[in-house]
């Protein structure tokens, strides 16, 4: 008796807590197909007039475009960044190795509101003009702590053999970093690749901060927001949620299929 | 080649693959700090920014009661989150892991965070669409018949804390899971075995074992929370600002940089702060 009372209890607490997490999501989803000019109740019946909107409008679509390619090159930037520095300290002994990494990690422990006013200090006092190439090198500084993290703490020393074997049979330092370690550590490296353009894509106040006349999705929607409830903003709202899902999905296939590999 | 040759040409290979991580990190991260950090001493005068080297922007932080509030809104809103957030998301991690089936935890903690990954933006702004006049909530509370006037939710502290307790229960449930999984099962069984029952079990035994994970999860929702911007500013209305607001404010009415750089070292400082809290009370745990 007892025992059904704690499993109702523990059931419907489990339930609730879902509903909490995805009520906002839901109607956000729902109320995008709104027929009608407000995306609150009642919900009049669905259409995707809104998501022909949010196609047809070019600031969106090409501020979407910014997006993925700012989370793209500056993914990729500072994973070589990230893989190379964790390659270096892992296989070579240099000097103040342990302040090296603390300064490697650093901009992780800073919030990304004081990263941003640094850089547009030092950009208005150098006098380089605000663009998207500003936001992608704030995003490098947000994501490289991340990937070189990552990526340090997958290098074991069971691979040393493997590149000792190599060096052995004569491949030079560039090709065994290349053809040897970089494959052996690709599920680490693709997680921080993938998890590096989630955090970018995402990103908001730097993107805001650092940018003037082209901008990325997420400062889009913002000044979207002036226009208060709108079915539109609902409608490029469910896309990004797509995306982003999409991007988890990679994200997880990558991950867990590589640990899953690991493990056998 | 002797031996020191070799030993200096790695040493010069091992810095070419270090040094361009670590010049970006100087160039991009440490000098603008640096820089930011400078700029808080100086002052705004007549539209320039005047390096007067002095206090001024950190007294009037102390004296301008606008400003210190913000300090002290932020700090209210954070602990309220952190607590609460706590609170929901450590009984569904423990739901996750004792009650789900284990082949069934992966998928139930990735549904868990799924809403996690959708624009942070977006999701304050769904929020509103639950929270606002004629939103979701109370157009149902209004159809039951709860309430006969519609709550005003949104533009209030109180939808800037529902904001942000829907972010952390998700961030919270995933560490705090983590760790529940961790322990052994062997603990329970000892505790059972010696005559204590679910709940003793669970006070002296389990929660002691997972609070630095809780701490943990507890002090990265502190950091997140308190240098946020977002949330409250599409869902807390204009009313009780919080720092990263008022650091915003200077930024874009008024240009000025200097308060926003002290503001921000401000900032900083409240961190680092609850940062060595964390760690000492870690360290008093371990002993």
């Amino acid at each position: 008796m007892r025992r059904q009372l704690s499993a109702v209890i523990s059931w419907s607490y489990f339930v609730a807590i879902y509903g909490f997490i995805f009520l906002p999501v839901g109607v956000l989803v729902l109320f995008s197909f709104q027929d009608g000019n407000l995306p609150i109740p009642p919900f009049n019946g669905a259409t995707w007039k809104w998501y022909a909107e949010v196609f047809a409008d070019d600031k969106l679509t090409s501020a979407l475009g910014n997006s993925l390619m700012v989370a793209f090159l500056s993914s990729l930037l500072a994973c070589v960044l990230g893989f190379c520095a964790a390659y270096g300290l892992a296989r070579y002994r240099l000097p103040g190795t342990a302040f090296q990494r603390v300064l490697l990690t650093a901009p992780m422990t800073v919030s990304y509101l004081i990263i941003a006013l640094g850089l547009l200090v030092v950009f208005n006092w150098v006098g380089i003009r605000l663009s998207l190439w500003t936001v992608g090198i704030g995003h490098v500084v947000i994501n490289l702590p991340l990937c070189f993290a990552i990526i340090y703490a997958s290098m074991g020393d069971h691979q040393k053999n493997i590149e000792r074997a190599a060096r052995d049979l004569g491949a030079s330092n560039l090709q065994i970093m290349i053809l040897i370690t970089a494959p052996i550590l690709m599920p680490s490296i693709l997680a921080a690749f993938f998890l590096s353009i989630t955090f970018s894509w995402d990103e908001f106040i730097i993107a805001f901060l650092l940018s003037r006349f082209e901008v990325t999705l997420p400062v889009e929607i913002w000044s979207l927001l002036r226009s208060g409830l709108n079915p539109k903003t609902n409608a490029i709202g469910s896309v990004v949620f797509l995306i982003s899902a999409v991007l988890l999905v990679l994200l997880e296939i990558f991950v867990f299929q590589g640990r899953s590999k690991d493990d056998s | 080649m002797s031996s020191a040759s070799i030993e200096k040409s790695e040493t010069r290979k091992a810095w070419c693959f270090v040094a361009p991580a670590l010049a970006w990190t100087v160039a991009f991260f440490v000098l603008p700090f640096a820089f930011m950090a400078a700029v808080s001493f100086a002052s705004r005068v007549s539209r320039q920014t005047v390096y007067s080297w002095d206090l001024g922007n950190y007294i009037n932080f102390f004296s301008k009661s606008y400003l210190l509030k913000g300090l002290f809104v932020s700090l209210e809103i954070t602990l309220l989150v952190t607590v609460i957030s706590v609170l929901l998301a450590y009984p569904l991690a423990w739901i996750i892991a004792e009650r789900v089936p284990r082949r069934w935890q992966r998928a139930a903690l990735i549904l868990a965070i799924l809403p996690f990954w959708t624009s942070y933006v977006v999701r304050s702004y769904s929020w509103l669409l639950v929270l606002s006049e004629n939103g979701v909530i109370n157009n149902l509370l209004l159809d039951i018949g709860i309430i006969s006037e519609p709550l005003q939710i949104a533009s209030s502290t109180t939808a800037t804390v529902i904001g942000f307790v829907h972010f952390f229960v998700m961030l919270l449930t995933l560490t705090i899971y983590s760790n529940l999984i961790q322990l052994s099962p062997n603990y329970k069984r000892a505790a059972f075995d010696l005559g204590a029952n679910a709940f003793q079990t669970f006070w002296h035994v389990i929660l002691p074992l997972t609070l630095p994970g809780i701490m943990v999860g507890a002090f990265l929702t502190f950091v997140l929370c308190i240098g946020d911007y977002i949330t409250p500013q599409i869902l807390g209305g204009n009313n009780e600002l919080v720092l990263p607001q008022i650091i915003m404010l200077q930024l874009g009415r008024r240009a000025d940089i200097p308060t926003a750089a002290a503001l921000s070292i401000v900032l900083m400082a409240v961190v680092t702060i609850a940062y060595l809290l964390c760690l000492r009370w870690l360290k008093m745990e371990r002993t």
